[in-house]
């Protein structure tokens, strides 16, 4: 397996006729009980998969190293939440091989993707607190389900985790008297209840003022190295990210555009990592959607 | 022109016949999870109380209404065949074969039915079912499954209740407002009113209007766009198509049961 590169940036296989077109999902590359575990967590190879006739990845590889911060990181719209959802097996590949610890993700049966998501965690963008439910409440709902914990047990753990994110006082309060950088300090608190191996973010700084920011910064960075979980870390905010991130990934147009360390993707210079990381208003990636000329759409079409 | 509206028709038919066969897709996994709920019993004391209890004052307040307007109009009709003591007999009879189970469905769905479509639909927005998933917790067995029972049992209770006010609600019009003898009025209904044939088959009725009611509105709010304007479109359809659906499967249940 290729793992992404450290010193240097490299480059996406070019689209078209090189490249093998996008078929039914792959079989797995190695059975998920031979041989040493590989240092890779999640081996995407040959990802491809559209919604409707919108191709959101082509012929996609990616590796996400274990016990480290992966970003990915592109343009809004390019699929990054998409990404995870096919690795959390939320989606199925149209084609491809998409494994998370040797298992292939998009062939599992439901209880085995269900054993698998015990050991992953995700923070949704939205926080996705179960509002009917105390902070205390949503943190202890994972372990209610999947554990026999005394209540004494349970309380402790519980609190523990609400420690870890800086919320044990807030633990009697409702999701909605929340603050948004508070509620996915607590969907962070709930993610890692269970303990698991691997942690996904999706878009946690959105929205996010200064301080919370810099708090759930600080609070990725921590419990990645404290716990050597490994983690998934999908933003377009690019300096955040790129200040707490192992390796980066940066997608565009359905394709990995650059791959490295946070040092080499500043030290790219191809057009498309420049715009990005810059914040160019112009350039590969067009601001404009594409439309017709602006005098023809003023003056010419008469319909609404 | 023409094969535009064909294609139109036909994408809305392969539509429905989509979204048909998810709602029994959905149907057989509440099924299949009904034994996991039943071993959890707060799960569905608490639907329970969110369906039936909560119901309890729109069905009390609507049955004493329908049973005194059937007492006034029953003894206008009666009266002038001199059979006004059979009023007990009428009443009881309306409420409990039709009115009941109908009207009780009707407002459940109006009033459970909505909330149900209303609320699944939104934790659906707001990622509260995918958060479920990726905690590993099937979102139809733990959130669906209980709602879905809960309205099964509910139904037939609330109709029940419904019934017996209606009855008081016809007693209060026949004998404390027109003079209809008491004793005829109770003796009648008792002598009447067949257990089999109108309240076994009433509470039959009702839980397949249970069934039907609840299974409309979790589909509807777990297959919802998961946006504001999705939500409120699928609540809508929610309780229309419950409404009809009710109106439709009591005419088919009524030949089954007293057609010869």
């Amino acid at each position: 397996m290729s793992a992404p590169g450290h010193s240097a940036t490299r480059r996406p296989t070019p689209s078209g006729g090189d490249a093998p077109s996008c078929g039914a999902p792959g079989e797995p590359t190695r059975a998920s009980d031979s041989g040493p575990p590989s240092e890779n967590l999640v081996e995407i190879r040959g990802l491809c998969f559209r919604r409707g006739r919108q191709v959101i990845f082509e012929q996609v590889d990616l590796d996400i190293r274990r016990r480290a911060i992966t970003a990915v990181m592109g343009p809004s719209g390019t699929g990054k939440t998409t990404l995870l959802k096919l690795i959390t097996g939320q989606l199925h590949p149209d084609a491809g091989t998409i494994e998370v610890d040797g298992q292939p993700v998009h062939r599992l049966g439901k209880a085995a993707l269900y054993r698998l998501r015990r050991r992953m965690g995700m923070l949704f963008q939205s926080g996705a607190l179960l509002t009917d439910l105390s902070v205390f409440d949503n943190v202890a709902y994972p372990l209610r389900e999947h554990t026999d914990l005394s209540a004494s047990m349970l309380r402790k753990l519980v609190l523990m985790k609400l420690e870890a994110v800086g919320l044990r006082g807030a633990r009697d309060l409702m999701p909605n008297a929340l603050s948004g950088g508070m509620a996915r300090r607590v969907a962070l608190a709930r993610a890692i209840a269970l303990d698991p191996d691997m942690i996904l973010y999706d878009e946690p700084f959105t929205g996010q003022d200064p301080i919370s920011k810099a708090t759930l910064v600080a609070l990725i960075r921590q419990l990645n190295d404290a716990a050597a979980l490994t983690s998934i870390l999908v933003s377009h905010d690019v300096m955040d990210t790129l200040a707490i991130a192992d390796h980066v990934y940066v997608i565009s147009h359905g394709k990995v555009i650059a791959r490295g360390t946070p040092e080499a993707i500043m030290a790219d210079r191809s057009a498309w990592v420049r715009q990005f990381i810059d914040g160019l208003p112009d350039g590969p990636v067009h601001f404009h959607y594409p439309a017709p000329e602006l005098t023809e759409d003023l003056f010419t079409r008469r319909s609404v | 022109m023409l094969l535009d509206g064909l294609a139109r028709l036909g994408r809305s038919g392969i539509g429905a016949a989509e979204r048909l066969g998810r709602a029994h897709l959905l149907l057989g996994a509440m099924l299949m999870g009904a034994g996991e709920v039943l071993r959890r019993p707060r799960l569905l004391s608490a639907q329970l109380y969110n369906i039936g209890v909560l119901s309890l004052l729109i069905i009390g307040v609507s049955g004493l209404f329908v049973g005194m307007v059937l007492g006034l109009q029953g003894y206008i009709t009666l009266v002038q065949f001199g059979a006004a003591e059979s009023l007990g007999v009428v009443v009881a009879a309306a409420l409990v074969r039709e009115l009941g189970p109908v009207v009780t469905a009707l407002l459940v769905a109006g009033r459970a039915g909505s909330a149900l479509t209303a609320e699944i639909g939104l934790m659906k927005a707001t990622e509260q079912l995918s958060g479920l998933e990726m905690m590993a917790v099937d979102p139809v067995r733990r959130i669906l499954t209980p709602r879905f029972l809960g309205g099964i049992i509910a139904m037939p209770l609330l109709a029940a209740i419904f019934s017996a006010v209606g009855v008081l609600g016809g007693y209060f019009v026949g004998v404390g407002l027109l003079g209809v003898d008491a004793g005829a009025f109770w003796s009648q209904m008792q002598a009447k009113v067949d257990f089999q044939d109108d309240i076994l088959n009433g509470v039959i009725k009702s839980v397949a209007f249970g069934v039907v009611v609840t299974w409309i509105a979790l589909f509807q709010g777990y297959d919802t766009v998961p946006t504001s304007e999705g939500v409120s479109r699928s609540t809508t359809r929610s309780v229309v198509h419950a409404a009809l659906a009710v109106l439709g499967l009591d005419f088919v249940l009524t030949a089954l049961m007293y057609g010869d």
